[in-house]
């Protein structure tokens, strides 16, 4: 046994509205730059649909993930390493630009530019790739909430492959009754597929928490990564040549804090915690013959915190105390394996996921509701979770590989749980019975209401700290102390572009910055922002000669 | 071309000065500007005509590198000794070296050709890009005319004049006489190669120095500790180290 920790992440379908704040915050956080305009580290799509980037769960035509091969062993579904790299020069099954979609701005010059006339001036669409005024035909969340449906509807792989096993005219009823939201981050595998198809050995698995990262200084942009992962999160920043990806906002949690997208989650959806495993099972569960074990297998890699032979193996593996104590009130792994209400996002890629959902019950009540029945009755419910077998379908494509049967385990006891606790709320008996048809206690499920419902900040969040007893190392003060390791100052440009050049620490930043700040009599350093000021360090002081843009001289 | 300084100059002092530059230029680039080494690939823009061109270009130039090894740093003693005729030789450089120069120049052309005709692709195009492509071209366009015009008249025996000069130098002791006797073509295309080499640390080319040959190698999937650097911008006093 080889323990090692993983920061998970689950997210509760039943609550998302949809509303992307979280691909905001990511996009205001990550993504806001020159090169990635068109990545969306987080995004949220609306299921049926095609995805961003189009059609991504395509794998015959992405080729994405992992497969057995004919001898019945793990092997890269695009190749491996020969195959790998006799496509370097060009990799064949990269997405282009036009399946994510083009970048735009607009053109608000024209606005206030514009010469007086009859017509209001309008801001025409300008692409960020080409510079060139452009149609706008397509974007990250064009499909949401269904939009285009009877156009696009066709091209969603999984509504494809459930309309292969049942009639069409089913199908078309499904769609117009049955839609929820799906947020999508990397999934941080414990298998990546993009690690493994990164030649550079660039990208990799940090070992403390299971983050999948991509080390800048060594990524070569040969792309193999953008094609290796099934779930398309690994993007090429097209201005710097190399690959970015979700970084799980690990500067965040290392002091402790949740993911920006967890954090400002209106819904309150996400869960974070740490969840141990066993290293050694690992490609032996991802390599199981049926794609439909491939749940139950990693189900069989996770280990029991609670199990005190694991916490001590946990201990001699390295694991800090606090670590594994985090493990024991993870709520992800109450989630996972305690309650067994969250499903790991495409098994079938065999790339052992590690963000997870709880699919959703809602669609579910509310069809039954328009048919005039309680919607919250278990009897009810449960009744309805059978003959809607659609919907139990399509999520089995999504979540198990197409196997139902855990899939309708879940929607069972999140259905139990509505009834069991509206007797509650009703002040009605408890009912065990109800619990116990779910195979839980009453207890439990009172337990499980609690996280589902009203969990807290803290409850949601149980991140441990990178370590400890580095705190007070961890802590940015520039008043820790001069680093003579870094003699140049910051906010240079060197010859290769803005980025170019050794990269200085935050800490070494507002060392030098706040320095400057106290012990001069002048106003802030202008020098390496071509005459401007620096805004965030400018003391007020006086009018400096960059505090605004010089007026261009034809003006 | 004639006079001696000049001639020590060209083929005695530059062939170091350039290996210096590239050698240097290399460490330094590798040191300062890890983050802007990559192949700064367009693909996403689009990849029809690259899908083409830039196997047809990397592929060619591989076989050509190829071909120089064999041709300059393979005395034709050891090829005479093994049984190999002058005749066969040329026979067998001619018509491969020339598939292969075709394929890159065609290769190159190509990949220039949607370069400047791709809007994005051609907005993504740096100076110091065209720079390298003058070079690049010159140095193909020069070479393969060689080999055509040299096959034409068969009068230059290269293996007799550039192969022995260019390992004199890695003797030590150029041998600078010898390149008198090389045709202009030749001299023309060395020197476009030296320019093309004193660019490579500078330019996007590095990306050649890191062919990703340990990826045969390692472990499919990679783990890393967190840097303990990066978890503040010090080391850890004496006696706070950390022990967990």
């Amino acid at each position: 046994m080889r323990v090692m920790a993983q920061i998970a992440m689950v997210m509760n379908l039943d609550k998302c509205i949809g509303c992307h704040t979280c691909s905001v915050t990511c996009k205001q956080a990550w993504t806001n730059r020159g090169g990635v305009e068109y990545a969306w580290f987080n995004n949220v799509e609306t299921r049926p649909g095609q995805g961003y980037p189009r059609r991504y769960e395509d794998q015959e035509r992405w080729g994405g993930g992992w497969t057995l091969n004919r001898r019945g062993k793990l092997t890269l579904r695009a190749g491996g390493r020969w195959r790998k790299l006799s496509q370097i020069f060009s990799n064949p099954k990269l997405p282009g630009i036009s399946d994510y979609y083009e970048p735009w701005t607009y053109d608000y010059r024209n606005l206030t530019d514009a010469p007086l006339g009859d017509d209001i001036p309008v801001a025409r669409p300008r692409s960020l790739i080409s510079g060139k005024p452009m149609e706008i035909t397509w974007s990250a969340n064009w499909d949401d909430n269904l939009g285009g449906m009877p156009q696009h509807g066709e091209e969603d792989p999984i509504a494809a492959k459930v309309r292969a096993q049942v009639a069409d005219k089913v199908v078309y009823e499904f769609e117009q009754a049955f839609m929820f939201y799906l947020p999508r981050i990397c999934e941080h595998c414990l298998n990546p597929a993009c690690v493994a198809s990164c030649p550079s050995g660039a990208m990799y698995k940090r070992a403390e928490d299971g983050i999948v990262l991509v080390d800048q200084d060594q990524c070569r942009g040969w792309r193999m990564c953008v094609t290796g992962c099934p779930y398309k999160k690994v993007y090429f920043n097209h201005k710097t040549g190399k690959a970015e990806k979700c970084t799980m906002c690990y500067p965040r949690l290392e002091v402790g804090l949740p993911t920006v997208c967890s954090e400002t989650c209106v819904g309150r959806l996400r869960y974070l915690g740490v969840m141990l495993y066993d290293a050694d099972k690992v490609t032996a569960a991802a390599s199981v013959p049926d794609d439909r074990d491939l749940y139950a297998a990693q189900m069989g890699v996770f280990l029991d915190p609670h199990d005190p032979e694991v916490a001590a193996e946990a201990e001699r593996s390295g694991i800090p105390f606090d670590w594994i104590e985090a493990a024991k009130k993870s709520p992800v792994y109450d989630l996972i394996a305690k309650y067994q209400v969250a499903l790991p996002l495409h098994p079938e890629y065999r790339t052992m996921p590690m963000v997870w959902y709880i699919p959703p019950l809602s669609p579910v009540v509310d069809a039954l509701a328009d048919t005039g029945h309680d919607g919250e009755d278990a009897d009810n419910l449960f009744g309805a979770i059978e003959t809607l077998r659609i919907p139990v379908e399509y999520l089995a494509e999504l979540f198990t590989a197409g196997d139902t049967v855990p899939v309708d385990s879940v929607l069972r006891r999140l259905a139990a749980m509505r009834s069991y606790m509206r007797r509650i709320n009703l002040g009605e008996e408890k009912d065990e019975s109800i619990a116990r048809t779910v195979g839980l206690s009453g207890d439990q499920m009172e337990a499980m209401y609690r996280l589902l419902a009203i969990a807290k900040y803290q409850d949601r969040y149980v991140i441990p700290t990178a370590a400890v007893a580095d705190a007070q190392r961890l802590e940015e003060a520039a008043t820790a102390g001069c680093s003579v390791d870094f003699d140049e100052m910051p906010g240079g440009s060197g010859p290769f572009g803005e980025t170019s050049g050794r990269s200085t620490p935050v800490a070494v930043e507002n060392f030098h910055a706040l320095r400057e700040r106290g012990a001069s009599d002048r106003p802030a350093d202008t020098a390496g922002l071509r005459g401007r000021v620096n805004l965030l360090n400018w003391d007020g002081n006086g009018r400096p000669d960059g505090l605004f843009p010089a007026q261009a001289e034809d003006d | 071309m004639n006079s001696p300084t000049t001639r020590i100059l060209l083929w005695g002092a530059l062939p170091y000065a350039v290996l210096a530059a590239l050698i240097i230029g290399t460490i330094w680039r590798y040191r300062y500007d890890k983050f802007g080494w990559t192949t700064r690939s367009s693909q996403l823009y689009e990849s029809r005509l690259l899908r083409i061109a830039s196997p047809l270009f990397h592929f060619g130039l591989l076989f050509v590198i190829l071909g120089h090894i064999g041709g300059l740093l393979i005395p034709q003693s050891w090829t005479d000794a093994a049984g190999v005729s002058d005749h066969t030789y040329h026979l067998v450089a001619l018509v491969s070296g020339t598939a292969a120069g075709v394929a890159t120049l065609a290769g190159i052309a190509l990949l220039i050709y949607r370069r400047r005709t791709t809007g994005p692709v051609f907005l993504a195009t740096t100076r110091n890009d065209k720079l390298m492509y003058v070079f690049l071209g010159g140095a193909i366009g020069a070479g393969l005319t060689a080999t055509l015009t040299n096959a034409a008249t068969l009068d230059h025996n290269y293996r007799q004049t550039v192969s022995p000069w260019l390992r004199s130098l890695f003797y030590l002791h150029p041998d600078v006489d010898l390149m008198q006797k090389t045709p202009g073509v030749f001299q023309a295309h060395i020197l476009i190669a030296f320019g093309l080499f004193a660019l490579f640390p500078f330019s996007r080319l590095v990306h050649a120095f890191s062919a990703p040959a340990g990826y045969l190698f390692r472990p499919y999937i990679v783990y890393r500790s967190r840097d303990p650097k990066t978890l503040g911008a010090r080391a850890p006093r004496r006696g706070w180290e950390r022990v967990g």
